[in-house]
């Protein structure tokens, strides 16, 4: 039996009366690549900012390695190994793409072991990055900023990865790049939570896919169980 | 500039102002350049919290105030019990006072951004100028006198020894902020600055950075403003408070540029002398006008400021080449 790396426990979000997220329980073990799904304002994007810190949930229990993180501050949680990247690329823009990712390795990898500037270039390499190091971060076209979104949340040395819709909008080729990236972090043992859109990537990615459906998981399972499942194609096509 | 050139810029300044103390005559000289080493300090402290993390501080005036202020308070006390103390005991007491309520500021205004912040700096000087209006041990109103105290020993002059500290003073700001930009905190702030949500999310521990910067600039305007009183030996809120001091704090840095720890000091220099020489050749009111012109002009046709006119103007050249 593998380890259970992140638990999280009737986990509730409200904001004002509008009840985003409604006692979600769900469970991540070591190494697992779980696909996370749900029609648009499904609390999706509520459950990530939840899990990696950028909001407080109102109920519930997060526990990440045996540890309580429900109060912890983001870039607390972070450290401990909870990294996401965002849906819209946030990156440093006055920065290259290098001091993009020392970022993270001086803030966060450094209490984790540490890293150093030859595994920056590493993780460039991984990414497909090898000759940008120092290109301007914010003049990147969007499948770069997507890569580098990645790319900077490798150098934090996660041991969870949450991918918040790193593929929206890209060719399906793009998609085929990105898929690979994660793919290959996968191997090294990072768990990944993977947000998307795109059934394709979600259903080839996911070891067990999760449903949201208004705040509440409606279906849990492998993707083609998920595929199967009546509650998910009422949520999807409403019928 | 390496490390090499950076200290050698530092002890060079220092001998020329050693040679400046020494050898001047015309005092008018030391006054003059009392005010620019002065605004110098202002704009280095704003650059810090303004230009290396991004959040845009229009309450400098009130900093600088409180500390010239508590050196009125802390020179009518100590008078009062027979005592006479150097400068640095002001300077030191100015700097305690602005570094917490720098700290304070930062506590206060977690959560504003952008433009929030920056009426919220506004308002806190307009506070401290109302608490300055209505105290009476410091004069209230219509404002207190201070003593010009005898020159300390090797000064010919009192102006000649404000100069010199004021100096030392400017070479300790730079020191500062060139240490910040270069290390793992300013980068930090780099990173705050650029996207706070996603620094944050990186590991950055954005509110005690933040905390940290205002406080940094909080301690390095009260020591601008603490020997203030000694220099004009009148002081009143309006002219402590006056608009002029804030916004000469965001004009420096703005024309100097406000990535780099040298944009405000070359800021500073060029628009500080040009205020000078325009204020005693043609006149007072137009030195005021002149920031107004030059600030809108820079904000519109170079954002980054000289140093990064600069910067695009040798990328330019290199691409053509």
């Amino acid at each position: 039996m593998p380890e259970r790396i992140l638990d999280v426990k009737s986990l509730t979000k409200r904001f004002g009366g509008f009840v985003a997220l409604n006692a979600v329980d769900f469970h991540l073990d070591e190494g697992e690549r779980l696909g996370l799904i749900g029609p648009n304002g499904s609390g999706k994007t509520t459950m990530i900012n939840c899990i990696s810190g950028s909001l407080f949930c109102d109920q519930g229990v997060i526990t990440f390695k045996g540890a309580d993180v429900t109060r912890l501050a983001a870039h607390r949680r972070t450290r401990r190994g909870i990294v996401r990247s965002f849906q819209i690329p946030r990156p440093f823009r006055s920065m290259t793409v290098l001091q993009n990712l020392l970022i993270p390795m001086e803030y966060a990898a450094s209490h984790s072991g540490g890293t150093t500037e030859a595994e920056a270039r590493e993780i460039l390499d991984l990414v497909g990055f090898r000759n940008r190091a120092n290109a301007n971060s914010g003049r990147l076209t969007q499948v770069d900023m997507r890569k580098l979104e990645l790319a900077r949340a490798l150098a934090a040395k996660p041991q969870l990865l949450i991918s918040d819709e790193a593929m929206a909008g890209l060719s399906s080729s793009e998609v085929d790049e990105i898929l690979d990236i994660l793919f290959k972090l996968n191997a090294r043992g990072v768990a990944v939570i993977m947000i998307e859109h795109i059934m394709r990537a979600v259903f080839r990615f996911s070891e067990r896919v999760i449903v949201l459906d208004a705040g509440r998981k409606i279906a849990e399972g492998t993707p083609a169980e998920i595929v199967k499942d009546p509650e998910v194609e009422k949520a999807y096509l409403g019928v | 500039m390496r490390s090499g050139g950076f200290w050698g810029f530092i002890i060079g300044a220092l001998l020329v102002g050693i040679a400046f103390v020494a050898l001047g005559k015309n005092e008018y000289y030391y006054f003059a350049a009392y005010v620019i080493l002065q605004s110098l300090i202002m704009a280095v402290a704003w650059n810090i919290l303004g230009g290396f993390t991004g959040y845009v501080n229009f309450g400098a005036a009130g900093f600088f105030a409180v500390a010239a202020y508590t050196t009125i308070a802390l020179n009518k006390y100590l008078q009062g019990l027979g005592l006479q103390p150097p400068m640095l005991v002001y300077i030191a007491a100015g700097a305690v006072v602005c570094g917490l309520i720098g700290l304070g500021t930062g506590y206060l205004t977690l959560r504003l951004r952008g433009v929030y912040f920056a009426i919220a700096t506004l308002a806190l000087a307009v506070v401290f100028q109302t608490l300055a209006n209505n105290w009476d041990y410091v004069g209230g109103a219509k404002g207190s006198y201070i003593l010009t105290p005898a020159p300390p020993p090797f000064f010919s002059s009192y102006i000649k020894y404000l100069f010199f500290v004021m100096l030392l003073m400017s070479l300790f700001a730079i020191i500062v902020s060139r240490y910040i930009v270069h290390s793992k905190f300013g980068r930090g702030l780099a990173a705050v600055r650029d996207d706070e949500v996603a620094a944050e999310c990186m590991g950055v521990p954005t509110l005690r950075l933040k905390l940290i910067s205002t406080t940094v600039m909080g301690v390095l305007m009260g020591m601008a403003g603490a020997p203030y009183p000694f220099y004009v030996t009148y002081v009143d809120p309006q002219s402590a408070f006056s608009l002029g001091i804030a916004v000469n704090a965001i004009a420096m840095p703005m024309i100097g540029g406000t990535a780099y720890w040298y944009g405000p000091v070359i800021g500073a220099i060029l628009l500080g002398t040009a205020q000078e020489v325009i204020s005693v050749t043609i006149s007072s009111e137009l030195n005021v006008f002149l920031v107004g012109v030059v600030l809108v002009s820079f904000v519109i046709l170079a954002p980054s400021g000289l140093v990064g006119l600069v910067n695009d103007l040798r990328a330019r050249v290199k691409s053509r080449a």
